[in-house]
């Protein structure tokens, strides 16, 4: 191993690959920044311009440069104007963008910087270290598996999004699953509730999902009460004070970093969950270690919470690449595209990776470190001024935001009437905003909907019925704590309100 | 009846159409070498409207009690909409709906500058010599990163000039 790291180090090193990271980290910042774009559309349109360089080394370091900025570039629009671009990036806002409210956007850009830094390269550590036996561990999940690790994920949103009413949570993420099932599924091929109109013959789209449930209310609300300004709080001196974070602060986030690094990257290495679903359950395990003041900050600012999905979102887009480099199977649409990419470049990924190509091979480890450190290098003097977005006069600012959420839903389908559909469901994410009903498990519920299904449905044509439940333990034990953990809240949540009560009596 | 109770409401009309459509509709047309399979199409959805109607009935009926502290307040209180900008608000996302419409007629660079001035002038800009210039820019960027950079189709002149 220690040979490998040798040779690429030498590899990575090199004057041109150096570029190539640094190059790749800022198309892939600037880029991700924009919502509709995430790092699937930009690797593939990057993927010409990294075969034309002709060495596979180089090639796969642009990319993987591209990947984490824009990753990172999808952090922000998240954070700052709450328009979560990209999937896994919709838990870094629940935390993100009240922070960004508060004044203190700067620090939250900071925090996620960090703790994506400290997911990618932990993650890189552990990829350096277990991909071959991962790969093995990775072949052992099944349909049923999937299925039940979905429910998992699914459950822990409604548990936790409720603001402790899971009722509504739970209503959302089913409305969600429901929104899913509109279109043609993969597994029948036949249209579903399309009520005969051709646009919706592929279902909703995320990008025009995710901008009608979070950007669009926050434009409307901002327009609505012109005293609720895009940050509140002093932050109108002119300059972003409050971009270092303290030490008592660092030794906070320190362990949630270490705890979700390493999570996050194993859920990474499961073909297919990806990113997404480690955010989610990186923001859920944490919320529920934290210690009973600390949970009540989840939500509205709190440094963990955003930490949080960022290093396992991180992590986990590292852990997506073990599949693809030891068996050659992509573990996400993205590692699929990057898939294409090499075997364009004339290098076929699998098990022999390693052993025919290993400077390819260890290239992509060490520029995974290079990317990172670049990424934070390069991003930290430049988040003062993307911070200062947030500081626009309103009469620029909300048009732009809604320009934005368009230009988003439009890449996506190339359709007009996706704008239709983006001002409806907007109009009505509005309306649930008011009653109090979370938006975040209905857009979660819609992005894991249509794998939940094929799972299912895969796993009940393997097993012909539903005996698969009880026939594997590992599903068996999956959905028992999927069910704990929508029971447990309401359950302490009434023994919360039993005690209050009896001590109100007994005074 | 509180607005939560009302959305409950609708939510629990929309699973019971959709319910309907999922146990009576759907099967009709399924050849029969799949209805040899334990799954059908309709199966998840069927599952779905059943969960979905006894979740919205649970919060309908009340049956589930509200936590101890009382729910956070929400940000703008709907019941007083009178004393914000709603009017402000329903213009925008008429003029979204407009442009949604408008966009392949009049093409994108007529439709994009034409709606970043009339909502910014909805919202109280009047310094017309800056936001004409700043929208001009704008799309011309967004329209060169659409078109040149990614290669999607964006109309950008009316549909009786060029292309």
């Amino acid at each position: 191993m220690l040979e490998g790291l040798m040779i690429g180090l030498t590899t990575a090193t090199s004057m041109t690959n150096i570029l190539m990271v640094i190059g790749g980290c800022l198309i892939g910042t600037f880029i991700g920044m924009l919502p509709g774009l995430g790092p699937m559309s930009i690797i593939a349109i990057m993927i010409p311009v990294a075969i034309s360089l002709g060495d596979p080394a180089a090639a796969l370091i642009l990319l993987a440069g591209v990947y984490y900025g824009a990753i990172f570039g999808g952090s922000t629009s998240s954070i700052l104007l709450n328009a979560p671009g990209v999937a896994g990036t919709v838990a870094s806002s629940f935390d993100g963008y009240p922070m960004a409210r508060n004044g203190q956007a700067g620090k939250a850009l900071t925090i996620a910087a960090i703790a994506s830094f400290a997911g990618g390269t932990i993650a890189a550590v552990l990829l350096m270290i277990f991909a071959p036996m991962l790969s093995t561990l990775a072949l052992l999940f099944h349909s049923a598996e999937y299925f039940a690790l979905m429910v998992v994920g699914l459950s822990a949103i409604a548990a936790f999004a409720g603001t402790g009413q899971v009722g509504k949570a739970v209503l959302m993420t089913l409305v969600g699953l429901i929104m899913a099932t509109v279109g043609e599924g993969a597994l029948f091929n036949l249209p579903r509730f399309t009520m005969g109109m051709m646009d919706l013959q592929s279902g909703f789209s995320f990008v025009t999902l995710a901008m009608a449930m979070f950007a669009l209310p926050e434009a409307m609300f901002l327009v609505m009460n012109p005293a609720r300004t895009a940050t509140q709080g002093d932050g109108s001196d002119g300059k972003i004070t409050g971009l270092r974070i303290t030490r008592a602060e660092a030794r906070t986030i320190a362990p949630v970093i270490g705890r979700q690094s390493v999570q996050g990257f194993f859920i990474g290495v499961l073909p297919g969950a990806g990113a997404t679903i480690a955010s989610f359950l990186g923001y859920a395990v944490e919320r529920n270690l934290a210690t009973p003041e600390e949970q009540k900050e989840f939500g509205k600012g709190s440094i963990k919470g955003l930490a949080a999905p960022e290093a396992a979102n991180n992590a986990a887009c590292t852990g997506s690449f073990v599949p693809l480099l030891t068996l050659g199977i992509p573990g996400s649409g993205t590692t699929a595209i990057l898939l294409g990419a090499l075997l364009a470049l004339n290098v076929s990924p699998g098990p022999r990776l390693m052993i025919d190509e290993p400077q390819i091979f260890w290239a992509v480890i060490i520029s995974m470190y290079l990317g990172n450190l670049v990424l934070l290098v390069l991003n930290l003097p430049l988040i003062p001024y993307i911070a200062k977005v947030l500081s626009i006069p309103r009469t620029y600012l909300i048009p732009f935001i809604l320009f934005f959420t368009l230009m988003g839903a439009y890449i996506g389908q190339n359709n007009a009437t996706e704008l239709l559909i983006l001002v409806g469901f907007g109009v009505c994410a509005t309306i649930l905003r008011f009653a109090d009903y979370p938006l975040a498990p209905l857009l979660i519920g819609f992005i894991l909907g249509r794998m939940l299904e094929d799972n299912f449905s895969r796993s009940m044509q393997l097993y012909d019925g539903i005996g698969f439940v009880l026939e594997r333990p590992m599903t068996l034990g999956l959905l028992v704590i999927a069910g704990l953990l929508v029971i447990l809240p309401s359950y302490r949540a009434r023994r919360a309100r039993a005690r209050a009560e009896g001590v109100a009596d007994g005074d | 009846m509180a607005l939560d109770r009302w959305i409950a409401l609708i939510i629990l009309g929309v699973c019971l159409v959709y319910g309907y459509a999922a146990f009576f509709t759907m099967d009709a047309g399924l050849p029969p070498f799949m209805q040899r399979n334990p799954i059908w199409p309709s199966t998840f959805p069927k599952v779905l409207s059943v969960l979905a109607s006894i979740t919205a009935l649970i919060i309908l009926l009340g049956l589930e009690k509200p936590p101890a502290e009382g729910g956070k307040k929400p940000d703008i209180d709907y019941r007083r909409l009178g004393d914000y900008n709603t009017g402000q608000a329903v213009i925008l996302l008429g003029l979204m709906v407009a442009y949604a419409l408008l966009l392949r007629p009049a093409g994108f660079i007529l439709a994009t500058v034409g709606f970043i001035t009339v909502a910014a002038m909805v919202l109280g800009e009047r310094k017309l010599y800056i936001l004409l210039p700043v929208a001009g820019l704008a799309t011309g960027i967004v329209w060169y990163l659409v078109q040149g950079v990614l290669g999607i189709f964006l109309r950008p002149l009316p549909f009786f000039m060029g292309v």
